[in-house]
């Protein structure tokens, strides 16, 4: 039993089901992160957390009490829009107190709670603007003050960030999760993008077609995806798969794959496990950043595979440099210190970290190993 | 907005510019021309019309047509004047807009913000009570108020003009809202707002525009017109039209022409008064949503 319990839950559109059987259980203080493409169901996830959408089956849950049916303003709980739903034709004071107003809080100390959060925010010198005046930063600070004010069960962001300029969305990424670190107040955050997932979250639920593919800790879903989605959607470059089989060399197994020249090579496996799939077919997931250049690799790997290869294209990136291979006819990018001498078109010494390595069943794309 | 259209426009020639200023003179005159005839006319004695040029500058200038028009002309059997119907008119066409703007602006709000099964079907009908000819609805509409108990009342006037305005009304405040971010209704419902609250407090704040056109398209209409005027109205609700009718199609004694011009121009004044007050935002409302920003 947690803090906010989404059981069993899915939601129809007439005979269309757009949400299959969602089961989450949120603790108290978590920062819960739905992300997915578009068109997953997580704002429609978020929207029936918040009481704005209906929900066909199952059971939503706050603090235990059955939400089902309740008003979006009887469930105690807080929402930041992606376009800020800022009211135009009030000004930021009033913005701020409206929901407190809407709930016959007294007049003092409705004032009393928004000086805390304006001073909070750094907003308390914008109270008498209306939000037409003020930036996409700005506006976005009093879209989460409005939100604070009510000093809620729970919090709800609908993508708050992709408004922002790319430079402004680093700053209040930052910004929110110092606010999760001082408030401890429990959020559910949705985005489509992977970055704000892994640095915001203490959990991820990361989905696709209205399932659920994998739910767990940054550090679970990056290094153990569920799947293939998972694995390629989570992390930027994404995971390289390219299909490999599996074969037994001095009774250990190995991933063989095909080089750029049409050779067979070995790359030995850290799971002694996958010998039970030797002779048949798999695809290999590997990480950017477990193909480097030697002396970037791992020094705490024990299974660094080294493999030369014909270098495509290189990537200079500032702090890394991209380099492309083909491996068994897919492009395998890896990341490399950014003064590593490689050119185009010649050889370079690759080491592969296979500890990193996460293999996936061909027919089902669901993970094998680790 | 002068300065966006001289920076587009494009330059011409000295003798073009003077052509097409005199080309646009010609024309402002021209339509002027009525209305300056109906003026000069208005403040001569009547003898000076009857008499000679219609054109011509009065010799005496007098306010007595205007006074006579206003307050002690034949209006069919009373010599009231036409003040007891421009007081009728007002008072039908105020609550007869402000009935049917909020109405519209309630069903603009239930059409896209609380959308329910068959909601694009209903405000289908709705439009096509635009459609409607005045003249089908004449005597089904005089069963009803008589029925009501409303025949030739202002009451009955101003239902009429409510129910007949409704579709235009709707239609404009459906298009305006249909462009409002729902978002705010929601960030609303969450904030604890009830429907008639996030209306009143969101919604309506943020509609000065529309409301303008509104009222200006229903003020007209309704002050204008005369169908609905002479059909449903008794002696003593009749509208400022129909009174003016009375007043210029009397049959006995002289025709005094001076009155009639001065009733006709007192008959126009509240359309070209909120037209002159409101007009520039009329423009703008109809504008508004056709660009973003």
């Amino acid at each position: 039993m947690g803090f906010l319990d989404i059981a069993n839950v899915t939601k129809s559109y007439g005979a269309v089901e757009v949400l299959h059987r969602v089961d989450i259980s949120v603790a108290e203080g978590e920062f819960l992160v739905l992300v997915g493409p578009s068109g997953c169901g997580k704002s429609t996830l978020l929207n029936m957390i918040a009481g704005l959408e209906g929900i066909t089956s199952g059971e939503i849950a706050i603090k235990g009490r059955a939400m089902n049916g309740v008003h979006p303003s009887r469930r105690n709980i807080a929402m930041v829009f992606q376009s800020y739903a800022l009211y135009p034709n009030m000004t930021v004071a009033q913005n701020i107190t409206f929901g407190l107003e809407m709930h016959g809080v007294p007049k003092a100390e409705r004032e009393a709670a928004m000086t805390r959060v304006a001073a909070m925010l750094q907003i308390d010198k914008l109270l008498d603007r209306k939000p037409g005046q003020l930036s996409g930063g700005q506006r976005q600070r009093v879209a989460m003050g409005r939100a604070l004010v009510r000093n809620p069960d729970v919090f709800l962001f609908d993508e708050p960030l992709s408004n922002l300029d790319a430079k402004l969305r680093v700053d209040m990424r930052t910004e929110i999760k110092k606010l999760h670190q001082s408030l401890r107040t429990t959020i559910v955050y949705v985005t489509h993008d992977q970055i704000e997932a892994m640095t915001l979250s203490t959990r991820i639920a990361v989905m696709n077609k209205g399932y659920v593919q994998q739910l767990g800790t940054p550090k679970e879903i990056y290094d153990t995806p569920a799947n293939v989605f998972v694995a390629t959607f989570m992390g930027s470059p994404a995971m390289n798969i390219l299909p490999a089989r599996v074969v037994m060399q001095d009774g250990a197994p190995h991933a063989a794959v095909i080089d750029a020249a049409g050779q067979t090579r070995h790359l030995r496996f850290s799971q002694p496990g996958m010998a039970d799939w030797a002779g048949r077919e798999i695809l290999l997931g590997i990480r950017p950043e477990a193909i480097t250049d030697p002396e970037g690799a791992d020094r705490k790997s024990g299974n660094i595979q080294h493999l030369s290869n014909t270098v495509v294209v290189t990537e200079p990136a500032g702090a890394d440099t991209f380099v492309t291979m083909t491996l068994s006819g897919r492009d395998v990018v890896g990341r490399m210190r950014a003064d590593v001498a490689i050119t185009p078109g010649q050889s370079f010494g690759f080491a592969i970290n296979m500890d990193k390595a996460v293999a996936f069943d061909p027919a089902t794309e669901a993970r094998i190993a680790p | 907005m002068s300065a966006v259209s001289q920076g587009t426009a494009v330059s011409t020639g000295r003798f073009t510019r003077v052509l097409i200023h005199v080309t646009l003179l010609v024309f402002a005159l021209f339509y002027l021309l009525p209305l300056v005839v109906m003026l000069i006319n208005s403040v001569k004695p009547l003898g000076e019309i009857t008499g000679g040029n219609m054109m011509a500058l009065p010799k005496v200038w007098t306010i007595q047509p205007w006074l006579e028009a206003w307050s002690t002309a034949q209006i069919g059997v009373q010599p009231t004047g036409l003040r007891p119907y421009f007081i009728n008119s007002i008072e039908m066409v105020v609550p007869a807009v402000a009935i049917s703007t909020l109405m519209g602006a309630l069903n603009g709000y239930v059409l896209t913000k609380w959308r329910f099964r068959g909601d694009t079907v209903l405000f289908g009908l709705m439009l096509f009570s635009c459609f409607i000819p005045f003249q089908i609805v004449l005597i089904p509409m005089a069963r009803l108020l008589g029925l009501m108990g409303l025949a030739g009342t202002v009451p009955g006037l101003i239902f009429v003009h409510v129910v007949y305005g409704l579709g235009f009304t709707t239609l404009y405040f459906r298009n305006y809202y249909a462009a409002f971010p729902t978002e705010l209704v929601r960030a609303a419902q969450i904030d604890g707002a009830g429907f008639f609250r996030i209306f009143t407090r969101i919604l309506l704040p943020l509609s000065g525009p529309i409301i303008v056109v509104t009222v200006i398209w229903q003020f007209t209409n309704i002050w204008n017109d005369f169908l609905f005027g002479s059909s449903f109205s008794g002696q003593a609700s009749q509208p400022m039209t129909v009174a003016l009718n009375n007043l210029v199609q009397s049959s006995t004694g002289v025709k005094a022409y001076n009155v009639h011009f001065a009733g006709a121009i007192l008959a126009a004044l509240p359309t070209l008064f909120v037209y002159i007050v409101s007009g520039r935002f009329f423009v703008r409302g109809l504008m508004a949503g056709s660009v973003k920003g």
